[in-house]
Order: C-alpha cells, then structure tokens, then sequence
C-alpha cells in the first residue's frame, strides 16, 4: 500500500466517525487555545481586582470573576496551557520509562524482564492516584513533581505495551536479519524493534493524555499540584469551593473545561484505537 | 488449589514488602528532609536549625539512612507508625479509628457502582447498536471523563446548599442510620459514578462476548425464555471476568476516596493523608500512604482467592 492510499484510507475510516472526528476538533481547538492564550485572554489572568470579586458572568468579565476578582475566562484559557504542557511532558516522562522497561524486559527476557515485570508490579501496587500524591508529597509542589508523578503514573501501561509488542515482534525476520548483518543491540532495539511497535504505543498515549489532563487537576485540586496563584483548573476549583454558595459560577467554568477537555482526549483516544485496530477494520 | 493460595499469599507478602520500602525511600531520598520542610531554616535563622535538630533527633532522622530504614522496619513489624509530628499522637490509633470510614465509603461506592453499571452494560449488550446502546456508551464514556470532584462539589451545590436535602460535609454516624445514611448518600454517589463508567462498559463487552457463545443457543434450544438465558446463562459467566475488574477497580475507589474525603470533610485515611501532606507531617504521610496501599494488596489477594474458588477452568500451574 503506498503512502497515498494508507493516507486516503486512514482518512475514509476516521471521518467516517462523527464522534472523533468531533472530539479531534475539540482538542484542536483546546491546543489552539493553549498555544495563543496571551492573545485569547481578555485580561492579566492573575491581575486581582478587589472591586470586582466573586462578580457573576458579564459582558466585561464572560465567565465572572473569582474571589481575588481575577477574571475566570482568562484564567480558563490560561489554564488549558498548564494542562496541555503538563499533560504532554508527563506523557514524554512515562513513554521514556515505561518504553525503556518494556523493550528492555521484552528484548532480554530472564533476569532483567523479572526485574523490570517486577517493579511495574510495585507501581500498580499504589491504588489510583496515591503513586502521584506521594511523589508529589516527597518532591513538593510545582510543575516537575507533577510532570514526575504523572509520568509515573502512565509507566506501567506502556511498559507493558512495549513489552507485549516486542514479545510479539522480537523473533520476526528481519530483527533476525538486522542481528545477523552484525547490528549493535542498541540499533537493533531503535531502529529495528521500536520503530515498528511505535504506532500503537503513540495511540495509548492519546489515550493517557485525557487521564494526565484529569490527574494534573485532581493533584491540583487536593493542594499537592502546582502552587497558586498558577491558572490551574484544579487549583481553580480548589479555592473556588469556598465560595461557591454565594457565587455558583466559580466552580463551574473551570469544571467544564476540566470535563470537555477530558472527554475530546478519551473519544480521541478511543477512535485512533478502533482506527489502528485490524480487527475490527 | 491450595498451592496457588499459599503462593499468592506469599507474593503479597513480598509486594507489600516492596510498596513499605519505595515508601520509605521515596520520602526519604527526595530533597528537603521533612523537618526542613517544616521549618523553613532560611527565616528563622539559628534558632530554626537548633529546633530542626532536635526534631531530627526526636525521630531518628539524623541517623544513616540504612539504619533508619532498619529501625522503621522493626517498628512495622510491631505495627508502630511512628508518632504525628503535628498532634504528637500515635499515627497507628488514628489509622485505626479512620480505616473503617474509608472502608464504609468505599464498599457503598461499588455498590452505587455496580448498581448503575450492570442494568446498563446489561441492557447495552442486549439491544447492541441501538439508540440505546449509544446513550449509554456516551454516558460511559461521560462517567469516565467526569472528575468526581467536580460532581461533588455539584451535588453539594444543589442537594445541601440549594435545597438543603442532604448534609453537606462529615460522618453520621452508623450506617443503618437515618443520619449516617443521609451523609454518605453523597460521597458514594460521587464516588461510585466516576468508577461505574469503566465497569458499564466492562460489563458490555463481556456480556457481548458470551452471548455469542454456543451454550445460549442452546439453551435457547431448550425453550427457556430470553429472560432466563440472559440473566441465568449469560450474566453468570459474563461475570466471573468482571469479578477480577471489580478487584481492580476496589484499588480505583480507595486512591478516590483521598479526593472525596477532602471534599465531604469523610474522616477516613485519605483525609487524614492530605492533612498530613498539608501539614508536612510526615509520619503521617508515611503511615496513611502504606495503610491505603497494602488494604489495596490485601483486597487484591481475597479477589484473587475468591477468582480462583469460582473460577474451576484456572490453572494453578
């Protein structure tokens, strides 16, 4: 199949899904918005206000203010950049890790697949996000103990989709060949193995990024994310909470965009998986 | 059969050894001891560091890391937690007094769990590929990505501050309770929502599955009513897979629970571990973080246990 077709026929069968499709609109537009926020932003989204607190939704301020009297829209858009940088470098993180132990565990076997089996293992052992609090409780708050805990949140599943696809892939002719002609390990292991178990780790990935996007504000939301006065979804909600009897709309505008955001990266996610599946094309 | 139990139980042992040591190191490797972290040494100048060594004295941490791993080891093993660096209290009475909440909040979230997601993912698998199955996929899909601590406040907003219906924060008392029922209706709901979406749709792909097997054809051959082949053949087999998930997802909704807790002012281990995060207490941190992980490995193993007793096509091999 040439370039051209695969590319015609990936095409076909992707907006032949509305859903994805529409779910890849939105996080089009959710990375747009990330990357022109200073332009989309009607106001400094950390400048206080204290004439102007806890105001409802208005023409001057879309979303209202929040109790600082800083503005939430701004705020919001501000925020999908924190989450899309956290999301993405957590994922960077846990691919590093979690690809390195998978190919080295599937490629070796013996001894060092035990070794590497045994500490995902370990890693699993940590129910939910407790892994996350814990690393962020060690190295404090910010943005690298967040990417860290993230990170190795997501290691286990592509350790274990590396190693599965490597198990799969390691006795095919032409590792064998490239073994043969006298290739270092090392090339082996990227040029040969990695390359082609890339595709399906990458669609995992699309589909961790919704569960980043989710833990980023869950770690935020319980204090231990990045510190304030960062535009954080989470944090926003954290500190909204307080206020929320008199002035509903504080907890609203972040939670949606926690929620869409979520749900445009898992649809995303689940469509590129259906999309790569052979069995079921 | 036996064997197999008698290595699983063995295997936990080891995990749990595992999750006490990474623990362990994890805090204690990570820059900035916790006293530091307590008294911020760059303000207060020397009378800050005299403090701090004396508090390092106090529990031990100015000792070689080696032989505080050995000294916390042997604490363990006679189930001392150390003491909170905040209240001075014992770490292991206050996990004790807390635990049974958290496991109260946990166990009635699967049930609002389960109670939401097998009728659907039944009904789903059912009437595949129509409208339907479609609603309740996206809504799946929405119970995934919905962050329960978002529907918390939510539900607070609406059910307590609002109509004033239900409390909005803390524990009352036993469940059987008219009170004690009135303020976990919220915490489980929230909770088990954010979980009942995975097993909806856990429970739709193994029904799915068993449906196409030969087995209901023939009992429908028999003539027993649809009813009957769906509820008694089907969902029997299609639940044994979900059995293990549910152990899984036991492990989901205590990690969750930290979230809720904060949220609903629970007086469980997870609030307890976020005060203590807040508060850099560090014994606590320590404590509550091993107690959550190995009730997880504990729950994992009775799963495993049980899988195994109903399951007779495993292996033990």
């Amino acid at each position: 199949m040439t370039d051209r077709t695969l590319w015609r026929s990936t095409k076909r069968i992707f907006c032949k899904n509305k859903v994805t499709v529409a779910a890849f609109v939105f996080v089009a537009a959710i990375v747009v918005i990330a990357i022109f926020a200073p332009q989309i932003a009607t106001h400094n989204p950390n400048r206080c206000n204290y004439r102007d607190m806890l105001s409802p939704p208005s023409q001057a301020h879309w979303f209202g203010t929040d109790e600082l009297g800083r503005d939430i829209f701004s705020r919001v858009v501000y925020g999908a950049r924190i989450s899309l940088l956290v999301g993405i470098l957590a994922l960077v993180v846990g691919l590093l890790i979690g690809v390195t132990i998978g190919l080295l565990s599937g490629y070796y076997g013996g001894t060092i697949d035990i070794i590497g089996m045994r500490f995902i293992d370990l890693l699993l052992s940590f129910p939910g996000i407790l892994l996350a609090i814990l690393i962020c409780a060690a190295f404090g708050s910010g943005l690298f103990p967040v990417i860290l805990a993230i990170g190795m949140y997501s290691v286990p599943t592509f350790s274990r989709i590396t190693r599965g696809s490597v198990l799969a892939i390691k006795g095919r002719g032409f590792v064998e060949a490239a073994r043969a002609l006298g290739a270092s390990t090392p090339r082996i292991l990227v040029r040969h193995v990695l390359v082609n178990i890339l595709g399906p780790i990458l669609v995992y990935a699309t589909l961790r990024m919704g569960s980043a996007v989710l833990t980023t504000a869950y770690l935020s939301f319980l204090g231990v994310g990045v510190a304030p006065p960062t535009p954080e979804w989470g944090l926003m909600l954290n500190t909204a909470r307080n206020f929320m009897r008199e002035s509903p709309h504080v907890i609203l505008f972040p939670g949606v965009a926690i929620f869409i955001s979520v749900l445009a990266f898992n649809i995303l996610g689940d469509g590129l998986r259906d999309l790569f599946d052979v069995k079921q094309q | 059969m036996y064997g197999y139990i008698v290595r699983r139980i063995l295997t936990g042992i080891l995990v749990a050894f595992g999750v006490v040591t990474l623990v362990f190191f994890l805090l204690h490797i990570a820059p900035g001891d916790p006293v530091s972290m307590l008294i911020p040494l760059e303000t207060s100048g020397g009378v800050g560091t005299e403090i701090a060594d004396q508090i390092r004295a106090k529990y031990g941490l100015d000792k070689p890391l080696l032989i505080q791993y050995v000294t916390y080891l042997e604490r363990l093993v006679h189930l001392d937690f150390g003491r909170s660096i905040n209240t001075r209290r014992p770490v292991a009475s206050a996990l004790i007094a807390r635990y049974p909440a958290t496991l109260q909040l946990t166990f009635c979230s699967l049930l609002v769990a389960i109670l939401i997601a097998l009728p659907v993912g039944i009904i789903s698998a059912v009437y595949q590929n129509s409208l339907l199955d479609n609603v309740t996929r996206v809504m799946a899909l929405m119970g995934v990505s919905l962050p329960s601590f978002w529907l918390g406040l939510l539900l607070m907003l609406l059910f307590s501050l609002k109509l004033g219906w239900l409390p909005a924060s803390g524990h009352g008392g036993p469940l059987w309770t008219w009170e004690g029922l009135k303020h976990m209706v919220m915490p489980a709901v929230t909770l088990g929502t954010a979980v009942s979406g995975i097993l909806m749709r856990l429970t739709r792909s193994s029904m799915l599955e068993v449906l196409r097997e030969d087995y209901l054809n023939t009992a429908r051959a028999k003539g027993l009513s649809e009813r009957v082949v769906i509820y008694v053949h089907a969902l029997k087999n299609a639940l044994i897979p979900l059995i293990t998930v549910l152990g899984l997802q036991f492990g989901g909704l205590l990690g969750g629970a930290i979230v809720i807790e904060t949220i609903f002012a629970w007086p469980g281990v997870g609030r307890y571990a976020i005060q203590g995060i807040t508060g850099k207490d560090f014994p606590v941190v320590q404590g509550s973080v091993l107690a959550i992980s190995l009730g997880f490995i504990i729950i994992n193993l009775v799963v495993d246990v049980i899988y195994s007793v109903i399951d007779p096509r495993i292996t033990y091999d």
